[in-house]
């Protein structure tokens, strides 16, 4: 078996790769915190949130603080399974050099 | 890059953003050496006022004299109590000092919610620890008060090591085991506070900065 195969396509990105580390162990993140912590532009991680959303591996939930509001993010179930699954595809190309 | 260091790259980030994410990381050995600094000059300046009251016996009979007769008022306004203080407030700004420094080296944000978790997660101990000792000083157990502190203390850096660098659960191991101690040798409570809030404070501090922060 190729692990290669097992790597998913949407986390070739590093940022999307950050987010899904970032929401794996938080129930969930607002956007800002994710801006900090990744260093990027509000459009550049909408772009990717929005790619991450479409294939339903995050799901959003927009509330408010006070009067602004505050859009929150987390894993879904789909996405939770997927980033396993590259993860241990990960471990066994590392694995495999040895 | 080939393969395989893209690979392990791919971990490293991963790693990375799920410790950034949920831990406080900035947390800086030098706040601890800083504070164990304070512990040490306060307990300093706390051993000459008992010095100069004639010494530790002395001072320990006078305590036992006036239990249960002085007044939470009085105690308050103690020379013993406001060193205390002094102490803990420039132990708390300066260790503060470092974590910014630190957090402004690595582009981290020094408010951000996993500040706010572990906050709250040392909070939830030291207040209800604050509240209860306040309790024994009113009924005049001024004897348990050092103990109870480094107790409070200790748990509370347990229940922190979940939220920040994970190594703090030794020390506050280290500072539940010589408060019990302390609560046999009631009356010594000032040599347990330097050693706890000191010495402890100072060697994890070197530690921490030798393990993460040297360049």
């Amino acid at each position: 078996m190729n692990p290669i195969e097992h790597l998913n396509k949407i986390f070739d990105s590093r940022i999307r790769l950050g987010i899904m580390s970032a929401l794996m162990v938080n129930e969930e993140i607002n956007f800002n915190d994710l801006k900090d912590l990744l260093q990027i532009t509000d459009g550049n991680l909408a772009s990717h949130l929005k790619t991450l959303e479409e294939n339903e591996y995050v799901k959003i939930f927009k509330g408010f603080v006070g009067k602004k509001t505050n859009t929150t993010y987390s894993v879904t179930k789909a996405g939770e399974k997927a980033f396993k699954t590259h993860l241990t595809a990960l471990e066994k190309m590392i694995g495999g050099i040895k | 890059m080939n393969e395989q260091q893209q690979t392990l790259a791919d971990l490293q980030h991963i790693k990375n953003m799920m410790e950034r994410s949920s831990r406080f990381i900035s947390l800086s050995g030098l706040s601890g050496v800083a504070a164990g600094i304070c512990a040490l000059v306060g307990a300093w300046f706390a051993n000459q006022v008992i010095m100069d009251s004639g010494g530790p016996s002395s001072y320990r009979e006078a305590v036992a004299r006036t239990i249960g007769t002085e007044s939470l008022q009085e105690f308050m306004g103690h020379r013993l109590f406001i060193i205390a203080s002094i102490t803990f407030f420039s132990a708390l700004l300066l260790s503060f000092i470092f974590t910014y420094i630190r957090s402004k080296k690595n582009k981290i944000p020094i408010w951000g919610t996993t500040a706010k978790r572990l906050i709250w997660n040392v909070a939830i101990p030291m207040g209800a620890g604050a509240i209860y000792l306040f309790k024994q000083m009113q009924f005049g157990n001024y004897g348990l008060i050092a103990p109870g502190c480094l107790i409070f203390y200790g748990l509370a850096l347990v229940n922190a090591s979940k939220y920040t660098l994970s190594e703090i659960r030794y020390l506050g191991y280290c500072q539940l085991i010589i408060g019990i101690v302390n609560c046999w040798f009631v009356g010594y409570g000032l040599y347990f506070w330097a050693i706890g809030f000191g010495v402890f404070h100072i060697v994890y501090g070197l530690l921490m900065w030798y393990r993460y922060e040297r360049k």
